[in-house]
């Protein structure tokens, strides 16, 4: 058996992979975050909870209405995004003439909000998914255990990334989004509704991360606090790869799904801080972020 | 971490309104007869709140509705505070109870790191807590006083337990996943202390961040790379969930040994996951016919959960305390919380939820324990019927030798 640094060779890929998938779910839900970013100036505490809402929906679907996985996958989001809609209308778009730091505390406040309510309801352990029946199972990758729903969650996600990233950079929506951004009285003054997109930005980022909770489901206990422990870390992968990019974050969330599983072999204590760690460095090296522009 | 903070707020307001609301009611009666007031500190809205919470608030409630005050000389109050799991907000709480609210028990208050906060204060301020939430054996070990009985469990009679059990049959050599912080390192030193014991040997063990892990897979993955038979967990609620979650996920073949699994967490998990595992309580509700009759009391008032060890516990110490105090008398019970405590250690216990007992010297709670096996879905009638019993231990085996812990109250 051949050795990397020392450990068995089928164990240091098995941690890549697992890096990977991992990573899966920090490009998605830091893409979400970008986008809200980078489209409505709003950083947006809420993603965790609404991360976690997506899961919830998803098993309440199941369990209430007999609605499967691959539906829910689709269907989660858009209750989500829709209940998204409604917080932008009634609450979010109240900010944006206001500083940042407005928009942090009311998103950070609805967090709070929606996870107290869902801790209220559902207890703090939390509740079951299934795998669906035609992802369970694992494939012997010789090197290690493959489950194949770890390997879905990374391809999906992966197709997710990338349907975003094209739309927002190769089409005609995506180039009056990125121009209202720019300027938005000069596109409103083309005749365009600029309000609701920023409407519908809000919720489609808000999508995101129900999406990603929808996947998360099967594997992660399905509990209120799922988002919170998630959403500072990727919070570090956003700022890591530049506020408000979109390819920046999809890169650094695998990159760093990586460096954070390879760390657990070498120092699992240390699993949980490396993350910040590279953000500090990279920080005093590069203050906008790997692929951010700078101010 | 941002979210604690968050936790603070919301909990504070409910243990406060349930506070208010607990003052508030039985108002009347307190002219006429003397009160005795019990304070159940728990975990309302964190971590361990399905594992104690308001399920072991409704249990503390019920003992004092089933011992019947009608005819007593006197009255009781059942006040209510979240701890947060924090250390110092628990001893603030009792502190405040002790002194300014008259409250005479405190029950349940775990925690490990805050029932050794509030079991100092009770010392300190001579009064009597009687607790079910935490795990440490610390409790009734080097770190015991004349003021504080622990309920329930610990972590010797986990480890005994099921730690025991694993390596009687076969389960050898063994490799932990420990949870980062000083109860999971207390759980993983009791276990190995069995399976060596036992002839067994321990490979190693991975210590996981603390509470910000949620994915296990690479920490099994190492473990079942280290060529161990079973895989210990010392760890507790969500990450133990994750853990076996994840090894189902990953087709890992080893034993795992759930060191600290409640029925709660069987719940959650379900029992396509869970089945086939092996778990230690000292408390389930379909054990015997009275279990069962205290689980269709508790039921009425909360209808959706049943009650684990933990939340046994304070029905069971509130029981005994009332029993204290028709010894005693209310005056007498109030005086002096070491000399209270004596006299509830020279009366046996027994009660729905753990059968007769006693309490020893050190302040340990005695009644068997059991281990179980989690059953497959096939065999489940329904929701919560979840366990076998495969084992029983009786209470002389199931804790820790009288001598072995160090406890300075222990007269040899």
């Amino acid at each position: 058996m051949f050795m990397i640094l020392g450990y068995p060779a089928p164990l240091m890929f098995g941690q890549l992979l697992l890096g990977l998938i991992n990573g899966a779910f920090f490009a998605l839900l830091s893409l979400g975050l970008a986008v809200i970013f980078g489209m409505l100036n709003i950083v947006n505490f809420a993603h965790g909870a609404l991360f976690m809402l997506g899961a919830f929906v998803a098993w309440g679907l199941l369990n209430f209405l007999g609605v499967n996985y691959w539906v829910a996958l689709l269907l989660a989001p858009l209750i989500v995004g829709f209940f998204g809609v409604l917080l932008e209308k009634t609450l979010i778009s109240r900010l944006y003439k206001l500083d940042h730091l407005y928009g942090l505390l009311l998103t950070f406040g609805l967090a709070l909000v929606i996870e107290g309510l869902a801790r209220n309801e559902f207890g703090s352990s939390g509740v079951p998914y299934p795998i669906p029946s035609q992802l369970q199972g694992a494939m012997n990758l010789g090197f290690m255990f493959m489950p194949i729903y770890r390997g879905w969650v990374v391809l999906a996600s992966a197709i997710m990334c990338l349907i975003t990233w094209l739309i927002i950079e190769k089409t005609s929506i995506g180039a009056t989004l990125r121009a209202a951004t720019e300027n938005a009285p000069l596109v409103q003054a083309f005749g365009i509704n600029v309000p609701r997109m920023i409407t519908l930005t809000y919720a489609g980022g808000v999508a995101l991360a129900a999406f990603a909770g929808v996947l998360a489901a099967p594997i992660y206990s399905v509990n209120p606090n799922m988002g919170a422990n998630f959403i500072i870390t990727v919070f570090a992968v956003v700022v890591i790869g530049g506020m408000g990019s979109i390819l920046g974050s999809i890169v650094t969330g695998f990159g760093l799904g990586i460096i954070e599983g390879l760390t657990k072999v070498f120092y699992p204590q240390g699993s949980s801080v490396v993350i910040f760690v590279v953000m500090v460095i990279v920080l005093l090296v590069r203050p906008a972020g790997l692929f951010g522009k700078a101010a | 971490m941002v979210h604690p903070s968050a936790l603070n707020r919301r909990s504070l307001l409910t243990g406060t309104a349930a506070l208010a609301a607990a003052t508030a009611l039985p108002g009347r009666a307190r002219a006429q007869k003397p009160v005795i007031r019990i304070g159940v500190l728990t975990d309302l809205a964190g971590l361990y709140q399905d594992i104690v919470g308001p399920v072991a608030v409704e249990a503390a409630k019920l003992a004092v509705d089933d011992y019947g005050l009608a005819s007593k000389g006197y009255t009781v109050e059942v006040l209510v505070a979240d701890h947060q799991n924090k250390p110092d907000v628990g001893a603030g709480l009792a502190r405040q109870w002790y002194d300014r609210d008259g409250v005479d028990v405190i029950v349940e208050g775990g925690s490990s790191g805050v029932a050794l906060a509030v079991s100092a204060v009770a010392k300190d301020k001579n009064k009597v807590y009687l607790t079910s939430g935490p795990a440490t054996s610390d409790l009734t070990g080097k770190l015991c006083n004349a003021n504080t009985v622990h309920w329930a469990y610990d972590t010797y009679m986990l480890g005994r337990s099921t730690g025991g059990a694993l390596a009687a049959s076969g389960g050898d050599p063994w490799f932990f996943i420990t949870a980062d912080y000083a109860f999971g390192h207390a759980l993983q030193r009791d276990v190995s202390g069995f399976v060596t014991a036992a002839g067994g040997k321990v490979l190693g063990h991975i210590a996981t961040p603390f509470p910000a892990t949620t994915d296990f897979s690479s920490f099994l993955l190492q473990a079942q790379a280290s060529g161990a038979k079973v895989i210990g967990l010392a760890n507790a609620g969500g990450d133990t969930i994750n853990c076996i979650k994840q090894a189902k996920e990953f087709g890992i073949k080893q034993t795992l040994g759930g060191l600290l699994v409640f029925i709660s967490d069987i719940h959650s998990l379900g029992l396509e996951v869970a089945q086939g595992l092996a778990c230690t309580e000292s408390f389930y509700w379909d054990l015997n016919d009275r279990t069962r009759a205290f689980s269709a009391r508790l039921r009425k008032r909360v209808p959706e959960r049943r009650a684990g060890m933990a939340q046994a516990g304070p029905y069971s110490a509130v029981t005994h305390y009332l029993k204290g105090v028709d010894a005693m008398g209310v005056a007498e019970i109030k005086k002096d919380g070491a000399a209270t405590i004596a006299r509830l250690k020279a009366i046996p216990t027994d009660d729905d939820c753990f059968g007769p007992g006693s309490i020893r010297q050190d302040g340990r709670k005695m009644h068997p324990s059991y281990l179980f096996k989690v059953k497959k879905p096939s065999e489940s009638k329904g929701p919560w019927d979840y366990y076998n019993v495969i084992a029983t231990t009786p209470s002389e085996q199931a804790f820790r030798p009288l001598n072995d812990g160090g406890c300075s109250l222990v007269k040899t």
